[in-house]
């Protein structure tokens, strides 16, 4: 825990740098496109647009709990789509960012977990720009939106804390098992249907199975993704209690994550 | 207090074979213990014991062949590695010259990656923003600062990677190799401001394969052999114990092909004994040919000293010694050497007829010394043909190519084929300071 705390104030004296990667890096990601950061909201804009084609008008079966509209499920479909895209997305990324720094971590002195928090961080960025067009949607297409919706940076903190944690034990684990990355690229595919983004939870197949329920249940992404539907989408207090354990649930991964990555820290210089 | 204080460290690399290393991940996943399931399976000793202090304002140099550890022991003191075993402690802020540029993005301009990289080195903000300046225009990259780095040559890329990393002002500068990089005029300027730091009592760590820099600029020299310290002390003493280590080692290797190739020319030279002297032909090509009514038996290379060696100075000279014996006495002869040089271009040939000796007889073994007082030839490997044959040509025992020597001096870098013996001169309106005072 001292060792933690010692980490944690090694890092924010290297927030400047931070900060500095972060920008680098939404600077280079749009470098030499037309529309630059406005793929940041056109990415997910589409995934949903290929979601709704496919589950709302083909399968139909999404909607129905949507009064049967394909523009309401729409936009139930884009409140989960972003804030899963920022995790998705820093995770995959997270797998490969002390490989594709190794350059750094081999000949620069400082402290590696950098690299993930800042590929968590710039993802957040990400997503906070696709935010404005979320409410668009949620305001013309949605139900509104409410008083509960400045409850929205409290549901992103434990996103952030989760996504925190995971970033750091993905990143230091994939160093030594390059498997990680294959595996993770299929895990999120599953993690995606098992959590309730292209369906609400409240969906009558998951609540009259115990099983798909208990499943949905454990996944600290369905109490998270419930929180931003709540908030936005429905307009409702998020459930306090299951939103506080998944918290709990995100500080214990963070500190499991970042005593993982301080473990093998040192063996990051020859095995990048 | 030491700057730089060393006891004992060494670092052990661990290698892992790619099966050992699928057992990890199952029993990994299995059992769940990671940590105690990474063993390795093979270790290196990259630095083995060593111990040394660097004072402060002391410029120190390590020198040794490639691998033997000089960079893993920089990187030990940057702390970008930790030791297995042993103490290190540092005192200062230090910055570490190891790869220029590292960290730069090709996609972003020169300027923001001048602040990115300033920062991961050390600096505030608020300090490169000063310094920017200063940093574009050491690196003479004004034009072009705020272009994108991957349109860089790999030269401006270099300069701007030197540029930031010496002005972090540190207090302990380590550099790795880093002058290798530069043209003919930024390499001047990279001295000058190493100069510089010297004269603000820095302390410096300089690893180079720059022999003559590490004598002029360093006060103390470290020679690195297998991870360990094999000399420690004065530039000139250790650096000239470590050339001469290097030139033992060519002249094994040398001795070892030259036996090699003798065998070789052994076994050619019974199927053509009696063959016609093939065409002659470019390259080299170990070759043997005469019907030996005068045979040569052996070729010998020594120092003017009388010791054998093929591994010579420039400046050194060299005595060929050959072993001739004549089945019946002949007085139709003449001897003959040539050298080549490894394009096969003839540096030097010449045999008694040219000058002028009359052959009278030749009986029974004799032994001939052609004597060359200096070699005056480049650095590079030569090949020699010695011969001896008619007045008219006809060959007794030709061989051509069958011995070789080294020519080499870490001091002297001229080009061409020979070495033409010169001293330069210039009038008072043309000033140069003396060589050595660029660093000093």
């Amino acid at each position: 825990m001292r060792r933690l705390f010692g980490n944690l104030k090694e890092l924010y004296k290297y927030r400047v740098l931070i900060q500095n990667l972060v920008s680098r890096e939404l600077k280079a990601r749009y470098r030499g496109t037309v529309l630059g950061f406005l793929w940041s909201f056109f990415n997910p804009l589409l995934l949903m647009l290929v979601y709704t084609m496919v589950f709302g008008l083909i399968l139909k079966g999404g909607r129905v709990e949507f009064g049967d509209s394909p523009t309401l499920y729409a936009v139930f479909l884009f409140t989960g789509m972003l804030p899963w895209t920022w995790f998705s997305s820093s995770s995959l990324e997270s797998a490969n960012c002390l490989m594709i720094n190794g350059n750094l971590i081999k000949k620069i002195l400082f402290p590696a977990e950098v690299l993930p928090v800042v590929t968590v961080l710039s993802n957040l960025v990400h997503f906070s720009l696709g935010l404005p067009i979320l409410f668009v949607f949620l305001l013309v297409f949605g139900k509104g939106l409410t008083f509960w919706a400045l409850f929205l940076p409290a549901v992103m903190l434990v996103q952030m804390t989760f996504s925190l944690g995971f970033g750091l034990l993905i990143s230091s684990l994939t160093v030594h098992f390059r498997d990680i990355r294959d595996i993770l690229a299929n895990l999120l595919t599953l993690w995606f249907f098992s959590t309730p983004i292209i369906y609400p939870l409240s969906f009558k197949s998951i609540q009259e199975s115990s099983f798909l329920s208990t499943l949905l249940n454990l996944n600290p992404m369905t109490h998270i993704i419930e929180g931003y539907h709540t908030c936005l989408f429905y307009g409702a207090a998020p459930h306090w209690k299951r939103l506080g354990i998944t918290f709990l649930a995100g500080l214990v991964l963070f500190v499991i994550g970042y005593a993982v990555f301080d473990r093998l820290r040192d063996s990051f210089p020859e095995e990048v | 207090m030491p700057a730089i204080e060393l006891e004992g460290v060494g670092r052990v690399y661990q290698k892992y074979s790619s099966r050992h290393r699928f057992q990890t991940f199952k029993s990994a996943l299995v059992r769940g213990d990671i940590f105690r399931s990474l063993q390795a399976s093979e270790l290196v000793t990259a630095v083995d014991g060593v111990s040394f202090k660097v004072e402060r304002g002391e410029t120190f140099g390590l020198i040794g062949e490639n691998g033997s550890g000089k960079s893993t022991l920089l990187k030990l003191i940057a702390g970008i590695a930790k030791p297995t075993s042993g103490r290190l402690r540092t005192e200062g802020k230090i910055s570490a010259l190891i790869e220029l540029g590292a960290g730069f993005h090709p996609e972003i301009s020169g300027r923001e990656n001048v602040f990115i990289n300033g920062i991961m080195l050390g600096l505030s903000k608020k300090e490169i923003a000063r310094k920017f300046d200063e940093i574009v225009r050491f690196a003479e990259l004004e034009e072009f600062i705020d272009a994108p780095v991957k349109t860089y040559s790999s030269g401006m890329y270099m300069r701007l990677g030197f540029s930031v990393a010496i002005n972090v002002n540190p207090d302990i500068l380590l550099t790795d190799e880093v002058l290798s990089v530069g043209d003919a005029a930024f390499v001047p300027k990279c001295l000058d401001k190493i100069d510089d730091f010297r004269r603000r009592r820095k302390t410096i760590v300089f690893v180079s394969h720059d022999l003559d820099t590490v004598k002029k600029i360093c006060d103390r020299v470290a020679w690195i052999k297998d991870g360990k310290i094999r000399m420690l002390g004065d530039p000139k003493r250790t650096v000239d114990a470590y050339l001469q280590d290097i030139t033992a080692k060519q002249e094994a290797e040398f001795q070892e092909r030259a036996a090699a190739s003798t065998v070789a020319a052994a076994v050619a030279s019974q199927a053509i004994e009696s063959a016609p002297p093939p065409p002659p032909e470019e390259g080299r090509r170990e070759n043997r040919w005469g019907r030996r009514e005068v045979e040569i038996r052996k070729v010998t290379l020594r120092g003017l000293d009388g010791t054998e060696k093929h591994v010579f100075h420039p400046e050194e000279g060299l005595s060929i010694e050959i072993d001739v014996a004549a089945a019946a006495p002949v007085e139709d002869f003449v001897f003959g050497i040539g050298v080549f040089n490894s394009l096969g271009t003839s540096c030097y040939g010449t045999n008694t007829q040219l000058e002028d000796y009359e052959p009278k007889l030749l009986r029974g073994e004799g032994k001939v010394v052609c004597r060359i007082e200096r070699l005056n030839l480049i650095n590079g490997t030569y090949y020699l043909d010695v011969a001896v044959h008619k007045r008219d040509g006809y060959p007794y025992d030709y061989h051509q190519n069958m011995y070789s020597f080294l020519v080499s001096s870490a001091a002297h870098k001229d080009v061409g084929v020979a070495r033409l013996p010169h001293t330069w001169e210039f009038s008072p309106a043309v000033a140069f300071g003396p060589p050595d005072k660029k660093i000093r």
